[in-house]
């Protein structure tokens, strides 16, 4: 669809050692970062934890204490936002109530004094790109935040940008419209191949839209990585207790193995190495069968479709939350005594207060 | 049960209400039609429009009212390019000084215009020195006069969109900060900077202590001067020069009601997910 920049490759973005603090607090404390050409990293952390500081260093509307940008091998730190060629979505809707959907995407051409007719040509082609070109001589007023941010990653990407900057775009969005705008973006930036940074708190949509996943915690990054490694093998309790559900089950660990509900396991890197702790262990890692006998029960059931999760106490009061294709429980209600047991062979196990 | 005594409250009170009207509209009407019939009547012999036709015609009270006009013209350009270029610096870069600048913009207010004639006197010998002792020089003291009305008109404007987040959009897309406030904050704040300038041209033009403490010639002084000599021209001058402002009063609350509507129409609703930090509301 897009014939102009489908063959573009993006740029390697680079963050080294940025820190950035307000008042004394740092809110970014030495994050450092490598983005690939034509990479889409996904920024995952709880609010507060420097996200947006990140990224609007990298844009250039902030500057950090110390730490450069690099894209392309070109340090960037100093150069204003205006000369950085980068596109942004921002969290609040961010279109200039005064023009039309159209006028939008086109605003970044004209102040590159491109003429008329190449605007319109790439205005229309960019919101044909993001599904609106049927908008195209709407106000912001007269669309839906869906829409508007649509208009607003047209406009961002209208510029050729050499990375695409997303501040939590689908935040302010209703769930139907996050998920299907969601997976928009990411085909929108696979046609386009821009490298992106995409911010975002919501531990799913990172893991759905990324090529790899950064989680943040107080400034700092705690690990990189592929969805599917950071699911399985978080490199600590933070991450762990981060991305998805996570149980914890008291255990003991003597000599690189832990006993986790009836099964000796291994720990996994960033374990604890000998004692007490607690093995964090996801729902869908649980099975669950009917023991008569058995000491702990059910105490929450719910049906989500394929699948159910159910809630057990254990005889010492603790409580675990297991997943499991649906059809394995039908014969379970509130109140069966079953017994719970591991499937994963490697646990993360952390200390306690963790 | 309990309605019959509401609407006998309800009824009392709209007829306060009328009360209240009528007293204030006299209050006001009486001595506008006062000078109206003043303005067009020769004694013993009936009534003329010839004192209406001197506004034009009489040579002093002419370039007075050119001069006022241009005074007031020349207050709005000066006070528009202090104030919004420094109130959107303010929002975007030093929010924390923004009690500040509304303290000294709303200063004015308290002044006694004696009083800030006493302080301009000395600021003025060096207007003169620099400006030539011209009229129009009166637009700094008048710039000064018109800055709280201003400010809050500007405010009002700057609070109704999102400053911060429009501005980085404009950045981030390659605009110089010139570019910001020209093509993206004045287009959209366009009704407050209209009010902003109705109500100083409505000042400027109704402005008299000033000028006349200050020795200067403005619409206001000649007309006091007229008055000693033609009284008639001089109330036909002063029901003009009100009328003028009581038309661009009329027009700024027919702006402002517009804008408010437009307002509610086209701001964002705010993000379901609330931050702490302002810059990302
Ligand atoms: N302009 C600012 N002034 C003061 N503190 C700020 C400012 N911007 C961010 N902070 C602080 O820095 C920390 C990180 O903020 P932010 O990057 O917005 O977090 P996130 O986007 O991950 O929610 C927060 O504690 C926030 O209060
Ligand atoms: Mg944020």
């Amino acid at each position: 669809m897009v014939t102009t920049s489908a063959t573009r490759t993006g740029l390697e973005v680079r963050l080294d050692e940025l820190r950035r603090s307000f008042g004394g607090v740092p809110a970014l404390d030495g994050l450092s970062l490598t983005l690939g050409q034509g990479e889409l990293v996904a920024l995952l952390g709880p609010s507060g934890c420097g996200k947006t500081t990140a990224l609007r260093i990298v844009a250039g509307l902030d500057e950090p204490d110390s730490g450069r940008v690099v894209v392309d091998g070109d340090d960037v730190t100093t150069l204003p936002a205006s000369k950085r060629d980068m596109g942004m979505v921002f969290q609040a809707y961010s279109l200039f109530p005064h023009m039309t959907a159209q006028q939008n995407v086109e605003f970044g051409l004209k102040l590159r004094g491109q003429d008329g007719g190449q605007r319109r040509t790439r205005s229309i082609e960019m919101l044909e790109l993001v599904g609106l070109s049927d908008q195209k001589d709407k106000f912001a007023s007269q669309m839906s935040g869906g829409q508007q941010q649509r208009v607003a990653l047209a406009r961002a990407l209208a510029i050729e940008p050499s990375v695409l900057l997303l501040d939590e775009p689908l935040s302010a969005l209703d769930a139907k419209v996050r998920a299907q705008l969601r997976d928009e973006i990411r085909r929108v930036q696979l046609e386009v191949g821009t490298t992106t940074l995409f911010v975002t708190h919501d531990q799913e949509e990172a893991l759905a839209i990324a090529d790899r996943v950064g989680v943040m915690n107080r400034g700092r990054l705690e690990q990189l990585d592929a969805p599917e490694v950071l699911y399985s093998r978080p490199a600590s309790a933070f991450v762990a207790g981060f991305v998805g559900l996570m149980n914890r089950v008291p255990t003991t660990v003597t000599g690189g193995t832990a006993d986790v509900l009836g099964s000796r396991v291994g720990t996994l890197d960033g374990s604890i190495a000998e004692g007490q702790g607690d093995a964090l262990v996801r729902p869908e890692q649980l099975t669950v069968a009917a023991a008569p006998g058995a000491t702990s029960t059910v105490v929450h059931l719910s049906f989500l479709g394929s699948y159910s999760r159910i809630t057990i106490r254990q005889a010492g009061g603790v409580e675990l939350l297991a997943q499991v294709p649906a059809a394995t429980v039908s014969d379970l209600t509130v109140g069966t005594a079953v017994t719970v047991s591991l499937l994963a062979r490697t646990v993360l196990v952390a200390s306690s207060d963790a | 049960m309990t309605a019959s005594p509401r609407v006998r409250a309800r009824r009392r009170l709209a007829a306060f209400r009328i009360t209240v009207f009528v007293v204030l509209g006299a209050f006001f009407v009486v001595p506008l039609l006062s000078m109206a019939s003043f303005s067009v009547r020769v004694p013993a012999r009936g009534r003329t429009l010839d004192y209406w036709k001197q506004l034009g015609e009489n040579p002093e009270l002419r370039s007075a009212i050119v001069t006022s006009l241009e005074l007031a013209a020349l207050t709005v350009a000066l006070m528009l390019v202090l104030l919004v270029p420094t109130m959107v610096w303010v929002r975007l870069r030093v929010p924390g000084l923004s009690r500040i600048v509304e303290f000294l913009c709303l200063l004015p207010l308290t002044i006694p215009a004696i009083v800030l004639v006493v302080g301009l006197e000395g600021v003025y010998a060096w207007v003169t020195y620099f400006f030539g002792d011209s009229s129009l020089t009166l637009t700094f003291a008048y710039t000064v006069l018109v800055l709280p009305y201003a400010y809050r008109s500007i405010d009002a404007g700057l609070a109704s969109i999102d400053v911060v987040t429009l501005s980085e959009a404009a950045r981030s897309l390659g605009a110089s900060w010139f570019t910001v406030i020209v093509r993206i904050i004045v287009p959209n704040i366009g009704s407050a900077l209209l009010s902003a300038a109705f109500i100083s041209v409505a000042l400027v033009l109704g402005e008299f202590t000033i000028a006349s403490l200050l020795n200067y010639e403005n619409l206001q002084v000649v007309i006091n001067l007229l008055g000693k000599s033609d009284a008639q021209t001089a109330v036909a001058a002063s029901l003009a020069s009100l009328l003028f402002a009581f038309v661009l009063l009329v027009l700024l609350s027919f702006v402002g009601r517009r804008s408010s509507r437009r307002v509610t129409a086209t701001v964002a609703p705010a993000p379901a997910t609330s931050t702490t930090t302002p810059r990302e509301a």
